[in-house]
Formats: C-alpha cells, sequence, structure tokens
C-alpha cells in the first residue's frame, strides 16, 4: 500500500528521528510513505477564527495533491495532523470557507474534503493490523512499562478528529502491547503538555509538563511515547525527570528489530 | 453595545447563549490557574459584552487551544474558540502584535522545535 506523506517542517529537522524510524517501520510492515513533491508547512497550530482562509491553504494544497495521486494522506506529526485534519473537515462542512479557498486557488477540479487524512496510528491499526505488527516483532520491548502520551492535538476535537475515544483512547495502548511491552494507564495521558506557549511563556510549559511526567511516574510508568516534536520538546525540557520520552517511531523500529538508518 | 462584539460573533461562530453555567469547561481546563477569568465566566462575560476586559487579560495567552473545553462541554458552546477570536479581534488591531521577529532569538533554546516559532506567529500576530 503506497500513501501520499506529509512529514511537515519540524520532522525535517529538530523532529527528525520520529520521521526516520517512521519511514524505516513502514518499509519493514510493508507500507510505503511517498512524500509530496512540494509541500507546505500546516502552520503548527489550526485557525480557529472562521474567517481567515490564506492559514488553510497550505493544508488543502495537500489534501488536493494526495487526491489527485488517488492516495490516502499520512502524516505523522501530531500537530500536523490536527491541522490537515480540521481543514479538511472545514472544506467538507463549511460552505463558506470552501467556497472562499476554492474562489482563491481556482483549481482545476473543485475539492470538497475528499482525501482520506489518516495518522500514522491509524495506519498502523486499521490499516496494517496490531496482530500483524505483533507477528512481526523480532525483538519484543518485554518487561519495559509505557505510557502513551496523546497529548491533546490527536484526540480533539473528537467531532472532528475521528481518531479514538477522545477521553479513553486505546490505539497506543494496544501498540505497545503488540510491541510486547506492558501500557501503563495514567489520568493526564490527554492532557497538554503546554504545547506553543513554550516560547513565549516557558515556566509555565514547564510546569504543565512536569505535572504530566509525574502523574506518569506515579502510576509506573518508564517510559513515555509521543508522536508530537513539540511534546517531546516540552516534556523532556523537564530537568532530572526520571520518566524517559520517545517518539513511538522509534520503539517501534526497535522491535521490529530495525538497528540503523541514516535520517 | 460593545463594538467589537459583531466581529467575535462572526469569526468564532460561537453563541454564547447556548451556555447553561455548569462549569465543565472551568472543571477541565488546565490553564485555570493562568486565566483571571475562567473558561465558563469567560463565556459568559462575551455574553454580557464585557469584551474589552477580557481583551486586557493575560487570559487570552495563556489557554493551551487544548480543546478539553470543547471537547467536555455538554452544549458545544466551544469556549477555546471565543477565545481565540478574542484573542484575534485584538491583535488585529495596530501595534497591537504580541510577539515581534526580533523577541524571538533570545528566547530560543537550541532544540525548540520549529512548529513552536511557526505556532508563536500565528498565536501572537496579525
Ligand atoms: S482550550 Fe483553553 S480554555 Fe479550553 S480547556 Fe484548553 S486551555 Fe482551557
Ligand atoms: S461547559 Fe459549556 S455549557 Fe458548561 S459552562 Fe462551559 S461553556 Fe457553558
Amino acid at each position: 500500500m503506497k500513501y501520499s506523506y506529509f512529514p511537515g517542517c519540524t520532522l525535517k529537522t529538530r523532529g527528525k528521528d520520529l520521521d526516520k524510524w517512521g519511514r524505516a517501520a513502514a518499509q519493514k510492515l510493508g507500507f510505503e510513505l511517498e512524500e509530496l513533491p512540494e509541500w507546505q508547512c500546516c502552520g503548527a497550530v489550526y485557525p480557529q477564527a472562521t474567517d481567515e482562509i490564506a492559514t488553510r491553504l497550505s493544508s488543502v494544497r495537500a489534501l488536493m495533491a494526495a487526491r489527485d495521486l488517488g492516495q490516502d494522506l499520512v502524516t505523522l506529526c501530531s500537530a500536523c495532523h490536527h491541522v490537515i485534519r480540521r481543514v479538511n473537515g472545514d472544506m467538507r462542512r463549511n460552505a463558506d470557507i470552501a467556497g472562499r479557498v476554492a474562489n482563491y486557488l481556482q483549481p482545476e477540479v473543485p475539492y470538497a474534503g475528499e482525501t482520506r487524512v489518516a495518522h500514522y496510528l491509524e495506519v498502523l491499526r486499521d490499516d496494517v493490523g496490531f496482530e500483524t505488527i505483533k507477528a512481526s516483532v523480532e525483538a519484543p520491548l518485554k518487561g519495559l512499562k509505557i505510557g502513551a502520551y496523546y497529548g491533546c492535538m490527536l484526540l480533539r476535537p473528537s467531532m472532528e478528529m475521528e481518531m479514538d475515544d477522545p477521553e479513553n483512547p486505546s490505539v497506543m495502548e494496544d501498540l505497545i502491547a503488540a510491541l510486547g511491552a506492558q501500557p501503563v494507564y495514567y489520568a493526564m495521558r490527554n492532557e497538554c503538555c503546554g504545547g506553543y506557549v513554550a516560547l513565549e511563556n516557558a515556566d509555565y510549559a514547564y510546569r504543565q509538563s512536569q505535572k504530566v511526567l509525574d502523574n506518569a511516574w506515579n502510576a509506573g510508568a518508564e517510559v513515555l511515547i509521543t508522536a508530537c516534536p513539540l511534546c517531546m520538546y516540552n516534556l523532556t525540557r523537564v530537568k532530572d525527570h526520571p520518566v524517559q520520552v520517545k517518539y513511538f517511531t522509534e520503539l517501534l523500529a526497535q522491535a521490529l528489530g530495525i538497528q540503523e538508518v541514516s535520517a | 453595545m460593545n463594538p467589537w462584539l459583531d466581529e467575535i460573533n462572526r469569526i468564532s461562530g460561537v453563541n454564547p447563549r447556548k451556555c447553561m453555567k455548569c462549569g465543565k469547561c472551568s472543571g477541565s481546563c488546565p490553564a485555570y490557574d493562568e486565566m483571571e477569568y475562567h473558561p465558563h465566566q469567560f463565556v459568559s462575560m462575551v455574553e454580557s459584552g464585557r469584551v474589552e476586559e477580557l481583551m486586557q487579560s493575560k487570559g487570552i495567552y495563556t489557554c493551551l487551544s487544548c480543546f478539553a473545553c470543547v471537547e467536555r462541554c455538554p452544549r458545544q458552546v466551544e469556549p477555546a474558540r471565543l477565545i481565540e477570536a478574542v484573542r484575534a479581534t485584538f491583535l488585529r488591531q495596530q501595534h497591537n502584535d504580541r510577539m515581534r521577529p526580533e523577541d524571538v532569538p533570545p528566547r530560543l533554546e537550541e532544540d525548540l522545535p520549529q512548529q513552536a516559532i511557526t505556532a508563536a506567529f500565528r498565536k501572537y500576530r496579525k
């Protein structure tokens, strides 16, 4: 199976590890991520104001490019996923936004949100299947206690994201179990790390992330996995915390027996 | 009548009158302690036209856009959209940008992801 792939700006720079292990694991599991030829930054945050059109265009361009290739659009970064998925919903449901986007882009073929947007985790769950992943594991992560860190952007608002149960999600825990490790449930797995305030108000982001880590540690987690470079940054800024934070793709690749890949 | 109220209603698409004042948004909000007006109060203040106070409050910058309030509101009020609309209506006035490009370099830490800078510019500037 071949997918259009939107890496996003951070996965080309500070978040390279999320990307490189994800690509390697995909190859091993038999699906292909074909990077869109001319993608533009998604903008990192979803524009909530309904009159913003320019900030939606990069998402629409990516969605249309995938449509033209006849492929689903896959993302790895939680933030890109959040933005592109919601903009796709706008194109489907909000005639005013869709109309003004069309007026600007003048597309040869009209676009009405028909591309399927899937997060890499959804590809694993819905297209590959956790049973297949389990059968492909060569180096099970035996005994490792891993907490899934969803944060906010993967799941909410669930009416638009339609990815998992927003209050009691399972996709990452099911992956952890498939890799042979033990999923640890903790209350703050779907609470925010502090997110974008990291730049303007670093102490505030620090406090938020510390709460998440403490909560995970108290529940018995040794490692947290995330799909977001900003969560990774905020969580790892907390000094000397015993909980390690990893991209989920790194542990996936490790369990699949992938040793080294070049970035 | 407040001069900005129509604009806020227009760009948020939120009808604050749907709020039944249950407080679930504030009970869910991770930024609760960082806001002088908590999400349920924010909604109520927009409803009564007290927008200027909200524009001057730090809560418009401490809302994390985590959408917990949107998810959990039993009346689909979407407080986060309202907060963003108040912030945008304020920032879109001349001289009101919260962050300038020259404010960024001194704040950079080596492994800060690019998305944080992009997000900050989207959130704090016109
Ligand atoms: S989106 Fe903002 S107001 Fe709503 S729960 Fe999150 S931080 Fe609080
Ligand atoms: S959760 Fe919804 S209905 Fe309840 S106070 Fe907040 S905005 Fe109003």
